[in-house]
């Protein structure tokens, strides 16, 4: 499988993309700078975590408009898998990619800290290789990932199946109690309608290796190299 | 070409929750300020642009509006030109 990692100026989490697609998963990896118009070719674009643009206006509303977005975008809409974590899905959802958007946190912290998710999805690109309702260990680290969207987006969401992932207990309990953030419905993750773009506010790249506490992360890319096929 | 002077207020909707607003109203309640009903979080813009007449300067903020300054899921907002 082929990966670009996308980089934008205050992209943080980039060469922690990179490490784990090219020396965990072995896959051929590049990076790809925000002012290239050409993404290498790949089987799976990254939008990686940080603070593009120092978060100015809004997360993510700034680099929406860099010009590799144009590539992004119409590799996606061509059906190309893209994965946007944490600020990546902050990008998809100000590129239109993703409906919704994100409000800051209801405790208005940034909050850094390992959280449980329940997997909703199992038939996804991005998590067939995962068992259903399996609950991950994987770290959030971001003062705004309280999404929010109309009902009538949040019933279309649930009704087509593509909340990938909620905030749950260790158990895969769904309640308030294991929302960190305030997001609608304990929403951690959804996909677009095609299935080939998945936004997720957690960093399954600083959950997979044991050594970083946690290698629940992996499982995300098994199933994209499963679903490439390589 | 005319230079116009525009004011931008943008303000989360009315159906979306804003924690930075409810904050503030807390601290304004401790402060002593308890006839504090409502208090909503905003951003404001001043913008100096350049354009043919009045309309055309109207319709470029609403533009720069939409495809930028303003989030239209979760934010609202008032243009005053002058």
């Amino acid at each position: 499988m082929k990966v670009s990692v996308v980089v934008f100026p205050g992209s943080n989490c980039d060469s922690d993309c990179f490490n784990v697609m090219k020396d965990v998963m072995k896959c051929d990896t590049q990076f790809v700078w925000h002012k290239d118009h050409d993404l290498k070719k790949p089987d799976l674009v990254i939008l990686p975590g940080g603070f593009s643009y120092g978060d100015y206006l809004r997360c993510g509303a700034i680099a929406r408009f860099s010009p590799v977005m144009r590539e992004v975008v119409q590799f996606a809409n061509n059906g190309g898998t893209v994965i946007g974590i944490c600020n990546g899905f902050q990008i998809l959802l100000e590129a239109g990619l993703l409906p919704g958007a994100m409000l800051a946190n209801r405790s208005l912290k940034f909050i850094c800290k390992h959280v449980w998710l329940r997997t909703e999805n199992t038939k996804s690109k991005f998590t067939n290789r995962l068992k259903p309702a399996q609950v991950l260990n994987i770290p959030i680290a971001h003062g705004e990932g309280n999404y929010t969207a109309d009902p009538d987006t949040i019933k279309r969401l649930r009704d087509e199946n593509r909340i990938v992932f909620r905030y749950s207990s260790e158990s895969g309990e769904i309640a308030d109690k294991f929302n960190p953030n305030g997001a609608v419905e304990n929403i951690a993750g959804i996909l677009n309608e095609k299935g080939n773009v998945l936004g997720m506010m957690p960093h399954p790249e600083r959950a997979s290796e044991d050594i970083l506490g946690s290698h629940d992360g992996r499982g995300i890319w098994e199933s994209l190299l499963e679903s490439a096929g390589k | 070409m005319k230079t116009f002077n525009a004011k931008v207020n943008v303000t989360l909707k009315k159906s979306v929750l804003d924690p930075q607003g409810q904050t503030v109203l807390e601290a304004l309640h401790s402060l002593g300020y308890k006839g504090t009903e409502n208090l909503r979080v905003g951003k404001y813009f001043e913008v100096t642009l350049n354009a043919q007449d009045e309309n055309s300067a109207k319709t470029q903020l609403k533009e720069m509006c939409e495809k930028l300054l303003v989030n239209t899921v979760i934010e609202q907002y008032e243009v005053h030109l002058s």
